[in-house]
């Protein structure tokens, strides 16, 4: 017993001795107590909330007064499965949420490479300050800014023009949606890379040189494994961030541009079928967690 | 002026596709309402006025002189959309709101709903001077009787590059015309599929459109593949005013469907721009002051809108949203505040300006020819959103 005696608390007076002694008898307690105000938050505001939604997906409205009704029906996802429209939105931003990571991933890896692996303290603390810079701007500023550029007379097609070149007409395109998500998310990226590829052990390149690796196939073999979990954990929030979006397709986005965000946005604010948009705010949810569930096969979680 | 007006419809139906509720074919009884009989006198301000509004409907400049004349205290709640208007008026404004600056597709809704009372026109003097058309519109006014008294209105127009157009185009072909592929803007609105049925009405009368808010299912129908087809050539469906403008400053566009607010603006920012209503006839809205059932202060109700209804005021609120007085008298008052806008603003449009115009109401499912197979909005509203894509 003499450990269980060094470990006892000094004995305080009155009620404080009483409480210390009582967390000493029960230890599961204290963390019990510390974790149940967030705990509760978590269930009784987010899952309780996430509930509500799942169950006003099945209910219906009157059309005439646009009051719910509660009677159980499956319409409004059917009505999801069997119009076009609805699949070509939910696909356009599946793909876009795709692209954007990918492109996010390309671009974010050398970067990151060289902010943790090659450049010197000075360089780096500059490069991660140009990294967070534009996250200090407000999204809604950093879209327009783009706006400015991608349009008829915008920076873009002035600059192509002054050298001589046709304008290329990406404003209100698919395409400059796809050029401001990956704009927007791509710090997201850059910094869980940055962080997966700076616990890369310097010993284990040695040893890869050692072996004869040239540095090329040491990135490749050791590295580039080493730091996919954090590639993936980054994906998560480009893919993520990207598939709830709905500001940024009405301002950048053309004709046939919709997300799922506007039809849901819409469907609250225009129609006022508050349970086709929550059938809908469904799809967003299935999609992500199938795909946390793969993220996390692929070591994401240990890397955040 | 109302951009939640404008991206807030309501979906009023009777029920083509649910079939569950009982409400089928009340459009065809008289509103709940219907036998109140409004005030024959007005009284003494009860010191209290509660208004549902668009923002800036209440606005200090008139609302001030309003309370110091007559010691009704205004408490504006102002809604962002027609949708909050309606359910802010539920229960008749549930005994707290006396009224709501409903736009004409709501008022549908709230009259036939119960939710709002006939008005005495004959108590508000300045009646006897609105434009013809706005006196009994049909948005606002069932057999005769007046279910609010008419605020101010606005037409759609097309607008268009002087530049590209040297000739001011004379229809709405322009905006389904492949010529002008990517070069054109309308706005994101499911209210837009009756500027279609409009320009179907003269182009394919074998159709039989007689009203472009009041569709059958093959009338609908040519709308939407007209809408369809016309998906590929468009540059950008517009949500804000500022959005149009800036995408006809920038060159982005050089045609599209508009309010007068853009020409103006566009013009005093030096865009050479022009906008005319093609022959085909444009769509237009109107709002109403529509009175609560249970209004717990009718008296200074009445005197608001009085009030709102003088031609000085009339001028003042035209001038502050860009929008147009039911008021003939309010175009001198204009001139003063602003010369020239009178005419910008149509306000001395002369009667016949108003057979062009199809002012907003809410689609039911109440045909021309009585019949209940019409497309009802929350029709509109899923099919605008296959359009769009």
């Amino acid at each position: 017993m003499a450990v269980a005696t060094a470990r006892r608390p000094r004995s305080k007076s009155g009620g404080a001795a009483r409480f210390s002694t009582f967390f000493w008898r029960f230890p599961w307690l204290r963390p019990l107590l510390l974790l149940s105000p967030p705990m509760a938050w978590f269930v009784v505001i987010y899952l309780a909330s996430l509930a509500t939604l799942l169950i006003t997906a099945f209910w219906a409205i009157n059309p005439f007064t646009t009051q719910i009704v509660q009677v159980w029906n499956l319409g409004n996802f059917e009505r999801i499965l069997e119009e076009p429209a609805y699949r070509a939105i939910i696909g356009r931003t599946v793909l876009m949420a795709a692209l954007v990571t990918v492109t996010d991933a390309v671009l974010a890896f050398p970067f990151a490479y060289f902010m943790a692996r090659v450049a010197s303290r000075r360089v780096q603390t500059l490069l991660f300050a140009a990294v967070l810079l534009p996250l200090w701007a407000s999204y809604l500023a950093r879209v327009y800014a783009w706006i400015l550029i991608l349009n008829h007379n915008g920076l873009l097609n002035w600059s192509l023009q002054s050298i001589g070149l046709p304008p290329a007409d990406i404003g209100y395109t698919n395409v400059a949606m796809w050029v401001v998500f990956s704009y927007i998310w791509l710090p997201f990226m850059i910094i869980p890379t940055y962080a997966a590829l700076e616990r890369v052990p310097e010993s284990l390149l040695e040893a890869a040189a050692d072996l004869g690796a040239r540095r090329w196939r040491a990135v490749r073999d050791v590295v580039l494994p080493l730091a996919l979990p954090g590639v993936v954990a980054g994906s998560i929030f480009t893919f993520s961030l990207t598939l709830g979006d709905y500001i940024t397709p009405i301002l950048v986005g053309g004709a046939g541009s919709s997300f799922i965000g506007n039809v849901i946005y819409s469907n609250v604010g225009i129609a006022n079928n508050i349970p086709f948009a929550a059938a809908l705010a469904m799809v967003p949810i299935a999609i992500m967690a199938v795909y946390l569930l793969i993220a996390q096969r692929l070591g994401a979680f240990e890397a955040l | 002026m109302k951009l939640g007006a404008l991206a807030a419809f309501v979906a009023l139906t009777l029920a083509a596709c649910g079939g569950t509720n009982n409400n089928t074919g009340n459009t065809q009884a008289p509103p709940p309402t219907a036998n109140l009989k409004p005030l024959d006198k007005v009284g003494t301000g009860e010191g209290q006025l509660n208004l549902i509004a668009w923002e800036g409907y209440v606005d200090d400049s008139w609302a001030k002189p309003f309370t110091q004349q007559t010691g009704c205290v205004i408490n504006a709640k102002y809604a962002g959309s027609s949708d909050e208007m309606v359910s802010l008026m539920k229960n008749g404004g549930g005994g707290q709101y006396d009224m709501v600056s409903a736009s004409g597709d709501a008022d549908l809704r709230l009259i036939y709903s119960g939710d709002v009372r006939p008005m005495n026109e004959k108590l508000i003097p300045d009646w006897t001077n609105f434009q013809t058309y706005f006196k009994n519109p049909p948005y606002n006014t069932i057999s005769g009787i007046h279910y609010g008294i008419s605020l101010q209105w606005g037409p759609n127009t097309l607008l268009y590059s002087t530049a590209k157009f040297p000739n001011k185009p004379t229809s709405w072909a322009v905006i389904y015309d492949p010529a002008n592929k990517g070069l054109i803007t309308v706005p994101d609105n499911p209210i837009q599929i009756a500027d279609a049925a409009l320009y179907l009405m003269k182009t394919q009368p074998k159709l039989g459109i007689k009203d472009p808010y009041e569709l059958t299912k093959p009338q609908f129908d040519a709308a939407v593949k007209l809408l369809t087809d016309q998906r590929p050539l468009i540059k950008k469906y517009w949500a804000l005013a500022s959005d149009e403008i800036s995408l006809f400053q920038n060159g982005d566009v050089v045609v599209g469907a508009a309010w007068p607010y853009q020409t103006i603006q566009l013009k005093a920012a030096g865009a050479k721009v022009d906008e005319t209503i093609p022959e085909e006839g444009a769509t237009g809205w109107g709002d109403t002051w529509m009175l609560a059932t249970k209004a717990p202060h009718p008296n200074c109700a009445y005197l608001w809108t009085q009030y709102v209804s003088t031609a000085k005021v009339q001028a003042e609120q035209a001038l502050f949203f860009g929008e147009t007085p039911v008021n003939t008298q309010a175009c001198a008052q204009m001139e003063a505040l602003q010369a020239g806008s009178c005419a910008q603003y149509h306000a001395n449009a002369p009667g016949s300006y108003f057979d062009t115009i199809k002012f907003w109401k809410t689609p039911i499912s109440t045909c021309p020819d009585g019949s209940q197979s019409c497309i009802t909005y929350d029709q509109w509203v899923s099919a605008w959103t296959t359009i769009k894509g």
